[in-house]
């Protein structure tokens, strides 16, 4: 079980959290979704990336605030977590 | 070698003359008409199929590690078909006809066994949603039926149907032509089929790139052992398919989670048939070597580390302990986890992409072994002529953006 840094409450036991998947996703202004193909791109396509991937958290049996990390998808190490609306740390090869 | 009683006779009066080699190791040909990224079961068997019903020789299957090494080697080997939607119940029952003759169509015994696949129900939302299912499937000429919990019990004798316990068995769905099979033997069964056609199957290449032509088209792929020019590239890469795809510039509608499974140590044959619920999470079976067969669940975040949590497969370990309090002192020997390509639907993606000569074959998510030769078959399809088979035409990635999505997730409403 992973041990994961809600920056509100610090660390917590993963069963306390749900992941809410790939961060950083906007989506289309109106005036550019007017097609299929974007909107699909935003729905359903993602990075998927076999390293560091910004991943946004849901501390849902805790404080219940959505907030971001960066973990490594090959060891499921965190390397960061931040709050929502901040900029993502400056890592080496971080996915966002 | 042909395998027969008499080839074994022959094999049993000589024991100094090994076993021959059941397939080559061969260096890959600077060319081919087709070449198919994984040798997993999926890959082997569109190789096998693209040779033996299409003509198509002249292919190479690539493998990063060894065939059959990746979730064909490591998943719970069950096999049904009972989906709700006509579409996947299409699919997985020309995979489920088609394991039905595989050991004589291959001549590799693949130890099918249509023992029966049982999927419990333990509150009124189940009863309701596996009738469904049941009405359904029958519509589409699928064989499935609604039984008593005292049924169950009848049909598998170890199955706590006390009502006593948190998730009383209250009824079930029977697949009676659902079973299971020896996955490794489906692998090596298609690899040996394969190879006998003519197929180079090259294990330890990694494919790093495609090389395309001015027009966009496929023209090869460059691969850790060389660069092999190709008009026709498919990628059958199960967890790792959007990481190859990725190095080709496609992103996917995919996410890989790790998916765990577990064996007990070996006892004589107990559990008869295959057990499945999926509000409690917990599947077992038992193999032909009386080692029980457990199936746990993913974890919540896209991973490759081939690990999963161990509250995962607690928690299932807990269920299977209620549904048989007989096993609670069993000892488990190993628990290991594969990394599945989940889809948005939990459908998964089969036919043509963006680029032209480029074919996927991938998001079978935790359900692909018994979709083996079924797969296999309307790949080669799509692979051999350009077009889908009828089966996979619903299956393109063209639905993400048509919203004809198959969402056998819904369907299910439970946790894929």
């Amino acid at each position: 079980m992973l041990l994961i840094d809600c920056p509100y409450c610090g660390a917590r036991p993963e069963i306390e959290f749900r992941c809410g998947g790939e961060a950083h996703i906007t989506r289309p202004a109106p005036e550019a979704a007017r097609d299929d193909e974007s909107f699909a791109q935003f729905l359903y396509f993602r990075r998927n990336t076999k390293g560091m991937l910004a991943e946004n958290w849901w501390h849902v049996h805790g404080c219940q605030r959505w907030f971001h990390a960066l973990r490594d998808t090959q060891t499921d190490a965190f390397a960061a977590t931040y709050k929502i609306g901040a900029t993502p740390p400056d890592l080496p090869g971080s996915a966002s | 070698m042909r395998f027969s009683f008499l080839a074994l006779l022959r094999q049993a009066f000589h024991p100094d003359v090994p076993w021959t080699r059941q397939w080559r190791d061969p260096e890959p040909k600077s060319a081919y008409d087709a070449v198919i990224v994984g040798g997993g079961g999926h890959g082997l068997a569109t190789a096998f199929y693209l040779a033996s019903q299409h003509g198509l020789t002249n292919i190479a299957v690539l493998e990063k590690g060894w065939i059959g090494g990746g979730n064909t080697g490591r998943n719970t080997t069950i096999i049904r078909s009972n989906y709700l939607f006509p579409e996947s119940a299409a699919l997985y029952d020309h995979s489920l006809k088609l394991f039905e003759g595989l050991s004589q169509a291959l001549n590799y015994n693949v130890m099918f066994s249509p023992r029966g696949v049982l999927m419990l129900a333990h509150n009124h939302h189940d009863i309701i949603s596996l009738k469904r299912h049941v009405y359904a499937n029958r519509l589409s000429g699928i064989d499935n039926q609604y039984i008593s919990a005292k049924a169950a019990k009848a049909f598998c004798p170890p199955l706590n149907i006390s009502p006593r316990i948190r998730y009383p068995v209250l009824g079930a769905a029977l697949q009676r032509r659902g079973g299971v099979a020896r996955h490794d033997a489906v692998a090596w069964g298609f690899a040996r089929a394969a190879d006998a056609l003519g197929v180079d199957i090259i294990q330890n290449c990694e494919v790093t790139g495609l090389m395309r032509d001015a027009g966009g088209a496929v023209r090869g792929i460059e691969t850790t052992r060389g660069a092999i020019s190709t008009p026709k590239v498919g990628v059958v890469a199960a967890g790792h398919s959007s990481v190859v795809l990725e190095r080709f510039g496609l992103r996917m509608p995919l996410e890989s989670f790790p998916l765990q499974a577990l064996v007990s140590e070996p006892v004589k044959p107990i559990v008869p048939c295959v057990v499945m619920s999926n509000t409690i999470h917990a599947y077992i079976s038992q193999s032909d070597k009386g080692e029980l067969v457990i199936g746990a669940g993913t974890d919540q975040y896209v991973s490759y580390s081939q690990q999963g949590g161990q509250h995962v497969t607690a928690q299932t370990l807990e269920a299977i302990c209620e549904l048989f309090p007989q096993f609670g002192r069993m000892r488990m020997l190993r628990n290991w986890g594969g990394i599945v390509d989940v889809t948005p639907d939990r459908s998964p993606i089969i036919g043509k992409t963006p680029i032209e000569g480029l074919f996927v074959n991938c998001g079978w998510g935790t359900g692909g072994f018994k979709a083996t030769p079924g797969s296999g078959h309307v790949f080669a399809h799509t692979m051999a002529t350009g077009a889908p088979h009828p089966i996979n035409a619903p299956f393109g990635l063209e639905r993400f953006a048509s919203g004809r999505l198959i969402d056998e997730a819904a369907a299910a409403a439970v946790a894929h």
